[in-house]
Order: structure tokens, then C-alpha cells, then sequence
């Protein structure tokens, strides 16, 4: 069993209390989100149904015309499945409009304003149906920082950003995911044929064992050498926490008076709530 | 004597007097008419826990209206119940009150603040600086606030003070999910309450809130442990609840008569050694 093992039952009772409290503690029912085909938001949809019933939960799926069509065809059996309501917007106008005056970006650039372009959307959708956008980035990406900062990193609320995708392939198996959804490669979905564990050159399941170790044990470098991990793979994964620590805050607001936001100015979110 | 304590497993609202005041007010109420001789409440029980910069704005003087209330209402049942005091010199205190027959019976203001992990009471809130029993309708009693009872020291201290019975407000943040049946911080506070029972032949009452700040969960399970260290009755996991227990002199006196540890400490062999380590440590 591997460390990152968890009692599946006692953290799907965590996560689906954390959106039924922090979702209606507003005065909201609703919640949105984007669905992507892939294990990470169907298991926060599948949390969320759970917790807000399936009514209340509106899943937007959002292809541009180079998402694989299995993607849509997942997100689609996926909402079937939970009984949420389900919508299809095509991003490829926006973005090709865009790109229009920009026929040279490359990859990430194009990646970039596809996750964006999405939020819009989401944020839009969150406005006109009274719902919390929910978010599905998880531990791992957060601290790889291997997500668009304004883009899939931005929501309301994140019921998965505290669990490693190990622990999101466990979850989603008590939640009763679609097999086909679990046992696919993860990927970003922005070309054809495109994987995470190819573009990022480890597989999760190492890269969690590391990262549980180094952030939530808090293992010294000479530690974990000892426990077996490579010098150049414990270098690499620290210098990708370090230096995408900047999309993980809030920006920088440089200081001039007394009280400064979120240095002397300290409230919880749910002030009053 | 025996008697009936009920403990209520609340979710206050972050910042919210009045609302946490009608709140406490419906639990005290479900007390008195289930026969309930005491009502305890978790740590800040009136303001929630996470107040950062909202501690003086819900900072209470102990003759506010809203304690009077509470005063008030002790006529009818005893009441236990954290909030934040402000003193006459505007310290604010981490505190819990023990009312009891329409007046103030006791304060005590959390002694350890913790400032580490996700804790920072110590940014915003004074120490407490005492730590003593008193005695109630129920016997002689000591109160503890939360990280409080992870010093081994203020337990014992109030179990010397002639403290049969421990009363433990809490607010813990659920935390350290594994394989293993319960959350790390709620194993961990069920082998101190039982523990602590044990070794100072004590009831131990604790009673710890549930809801969600800012993503946190707090895990309830408020527990009566009884002198030998056995949980006699337990609160829901993660959910509200209102927890009615039985609480039976017998079992104290028994204990005490099985497991004389507490007639056996040696407060002079202690006090010398204290004594000689606080020296050492001055040197």
C-alpha cells in the first residue's frame, strides 16, 4: 500500500461536506463547472452532485476543434451518469479570433488563452445561474504549477487542490467514476495525442510519492536521497514548486501604509459567514 | 453526585455574536428540557474560530449584555462556553466561562496559544496566565481550552487543585488524512483525552465543534471519558450533534479506590525537582 493510501470514505465525507457548507454559507444552492472528460472534474462534479444534489449542479464542457471527440464523449457519460445538467460551447471562435491577429503563438500560448477563454465562461455562467465556480486543479499540478494561472486554476472554491492525483484516482473509484474515465492517460487535451506524464517526463505516481514526502512530511534532500529518489529528480521537482510558487498567491501589492491587504488587513474569507 | 451533561456539538458562524448567541440560547433550552444538569460548548463557541482581525470586534467585558444573557439563563442549567474576552486594559483572551446558578463561577483564559502549523492565536490574542480548579454543583472542576490540554502540566495542575472532573472546549481543525479509519487529529485527541483521564483519575468532558472555515474542517466527535480512561459516550464524526451523557459518582469513587494515583502524587518531590530544573534553567 503506498503512503499516499487514504480512507476513501472519510475524505469523500470531508470534501462533499466542505462544498455543501461553503457553497450554501453564501446564501448560494448552485455550483458550475467545466468538465473536461478527464478524472479531475468529473470527481469534483461527482463530490459535487453528492453534495448539492444533481440539480444543482451545471457542468460546461468546452472543446476547441483539436480536443480529442473521446474527450467530449467522457464528459458526456459522465453527466449522464451523476443526472447533472450538461452544455457544449464551442471555444474555437473565440480563440481562432484571437489568434487572428496572432497567427504565430505557439503551444502555450494558444494552451493559455484556451484555459482562459474557458473561466470566462465558467465566471459568465457562475453570474447568470447563481453558482460557485468549482475548481479541479489538485495537489499535484498546484505544486507543480502545472496549470494556466486566470485559467483552470481560477475558482470559488476547490474541493480537490489539497489531494494528490494519486488520491484522485483512488477517490474517484469509491465515487464510482466511469472506468473509462479512470483508466485513460491524463492529459491536457490542447493537441492531438497529447499526455501529461509524456510532457512532463515522470509519471504521477512518482512525482506523488516525492511530493507527499518533500511537502507534507517535510523529508530533508539528504532524507529523501537515502529513501531512493534521484538527486537530479528531488532537484528538478523543487525547482518547478519554487519557481511556480507565484501563481499559487495572490499578487504582489507593494506596501506604502499601515494596513495592507492580507499583511495587516487579516480576515477569513468566510467573515461573517 | 450524578447528574447529566449535554454536549453541544454546535457550528458557530465566523464573526457572527447574535447569531451564535440564538444558537447557544436553543442549545441551552434542549439542555434544560432533556434533564441535562450542565451544557458545555466548544471554544469560541460565540465567535468561531478563525478571527484573525475580527478579535476585537467580537471581543466581549464579562458584563456585556450577551454574557448577562447567558448569566441569566445558568439559573436554570450550568453552562460552560468559550468566547473572546476583552479585559478593562483591552487584552483579548481566548476564554471559556463556567456559569452556574445566575452567576459567574469561574473564568479561565487559555493559558497556550498555539502559533504554529495552521494556528496563529498568538498574533492576536494575550496568554492566559492561571490555571486553577473551583468547585461546582458537580464536584471540583477545572477548565482547559483546546492546545491547552496538550501541556501536560495545566491537566495535572488542576487535578492537583482537587479537580475531579476536566472540562475541554475545543475547536480542532480536522487534519492528517491516511489509510487509517480516523483523521490524524482525531486519533490523536482520542488517546490524550483517554490518557489524561487515566493518569490523573479524572472525568475528562470535551466538547468540539464541527462546520468549515475558509476550506477547515472542524471533526467534532465530543466524547465524556470516564476516571479510567473509557469514552462512555461520543459525539457524530464531522456532523452536528447533541451529545447527552450519564455521569455516575460511583465510577469516580471506584477509580479512585482501584487507581490511587492521584492520593499517591508527591507534590513536595515534584515542587523540589521543578524548583532545582527552573534554577538550572536561570543559570
Amino acid at each position: 500500500m503506498s503512503i499516499l493510501t487514504v480512507n476513501a470514505k472519510l475524505l469523500r465525507k470531508i470534501l462533499v461536506g466542505f462544498i455543501r457548507e461553503e457553497v450554501t454559507k453564501v446564501g448560494i444552492s448552485r455550483a458550475v463547472l467545466g468538465l473536461s472528460g478527464g478524472i479531475d472534474s468529473a470527481l469534483v462534479a461527482s463530490l459535487a452532485a453528492e453534495a448539492l444534489g444533481p440539480e444543482n449542479v451545471h457542468a460546461c464542457v468546452m472543446p476547441y476543434r483539436t480536443s480529442n471527440p473521446e474527450s467530449e464523449e467522457h464528459a458526456r457519460l459522465l453527466a449522464e451518469q451523476l443526472g447533472i445538467s450538461f452544455e457544449v460551447i464551442e471555444i474555437t471562435p473565440m480563440v481562432d479570433a484571437y489568434f487572428g491577429l496572432f497567427p504565430d503563438a505557439d503551444n502555450m500560448r494558444r494552451g493559455n488563452k484556451m484555459a482562459r477563454e474557458r473561466m470566462t465562461i465558467l465566471y459568465d455562467h457562475s453570474a447568470a445561474q447563481s453558482a460557485l465556480v468549482l475548481g479541479t486543479s489538485n495537489k499535484t499540478e498546484l505544486l507543480l504549477g502545472y496549470g494556466t494561472l486566470h485559467g483552470d486554476m481560477a475558482s470559488a472554491l476547490n474541493p480537490i487542490g489539497d489531494i494528490y492525483k494519486s488520491q484522485v484516482w483512488q477517490l474517484s473509484e469509491e465515487m464510482g467514476v466511469p472506468r473509462a474515465i479512470i483508466d485513460k492517460k491524463p492529459s491536457a487535451d490542447l493537441w492531438a495525442g497529447q499526455t501529461d506524464e509524456q510532457e512532463l517526463g515522470f509519471t504521477y505516481r512518482e512525482v506523488d510519492e516525492l511530493l507527499y514526502r518533500m511537502v507534507d512530511l517535510r523529508c530533508s534532500r539528504e532524507e529523501l536521497v537515502a529513501l531512493g529518489f534521484a538527486p537530479s529528480f528531488i532537484d528538478l521537482i523543487y525547482g518547478k514548486v519554487q519557481n511556480s510558487h507565484f501563481k499559487r498567491r495572490l499578487p504582489v501589492i507593494a506596501k506604502v501604509s499601515n494596513r495592507t491587504i492580507d499583511r495587516e488587513f487579516r480576515y477569513s474569507r468566510d467573515w461573517g459567514k | 453526585m450524578d447528574f447529566t451533561v449535554a454536549l453541544a456539538q454546535v457550528k458557530p458562524k465566523l464573526g457572527c455574536i447574535a447569531d451564535n448567541l440564538a444558537m447557544i440560547e436553543a442549545a441551552v433550552e434542549k439542555g434544560i428540557q432533556e434533564g441535562a444538569g450542565l451544557v458545555i460548548f466548544p471554544e469560541l463557541a460565540l465567535t468561531g474560530y478563525f478571527l484573525k482581525d475580527l478579535v476585537p470586534e467580537v471581543a466581549l467585558p464579562l458584563d456585556s449584555p450577551e454574557i448577562m444573557r447567558l448569566v441569566e439563563l445558568s439559573r436554570h442549567i450550568s453552562i460552560a462556553v468559550g468566547f473572546v474576552e476583552v479585559s478593562r486594559d483591552y487584552r483579548f483572551f481566548n476564554a471559556a466561562l463556567y456559569l452556574e446558578d445566575g452567576a459567574i463561577r469561574h473564568l479561565h483564559r487559555k493559558v497556550y496559544l498555539p502559533t504554529y502549523g495552521l494556528f496563529d492565536e498568538q498574533r492576536y490574542l494575550a496568554r492566559g496566565e492561571r490555571l486553577r480548579a473551583f468547585d461546582s454543583k458537580f464536584g471540583r472542576v477545572g477548565i482547559l481550552v483546546c492546545e491547552d490540554m496538550w501541556h501536560l502540566s495545566a491537566p495535572y495542575i488542576l487535578a492537583m487543585d482537587g479537580a475531579t472532573t476536566l472540562f475541554c472546549l475545543s475547536s480542532s481543525p480536522g487534519r492528517g488524512i491516511t489509510a487509517e479509519e480516523s483523521l490524524g487529529s482525531t486519533s490523536a485527541w482520542q488517546k490524550l483525552t483517554a490518557t489524561t483521564a487515566m493518569f490523573l483519575n479524572c472525568r475528562v468532558l470535551y466538547c468540539n465543534r464541527v462546520g468549515y472555515e475558509d476550506g477547515v474542517n472542524f471533526w467534532g466527535g465530543s466524547e465524556a471519558v470516564d476516571p479510567s480512561g473509557s469514552v462512555t459516550v461520543r459525539g457524530k464524526i464531522l456532523e452536528e450533534d447533541f451529545v447527552l451523557a450519564r455521569i455516575g459518582e460511583g465510577a469516580l469513587r471506584r477509580e479512585r479506590i482501584f487507581s490511587p494515583m492521584m492520593r499517591d502524587e508527591s507534590l513536595p518531590i515534584t515542587m523540589k525537582e521543578l524548583r532545582r530544573i527552573e534554577k538550572e534553567r536561570a543559570c
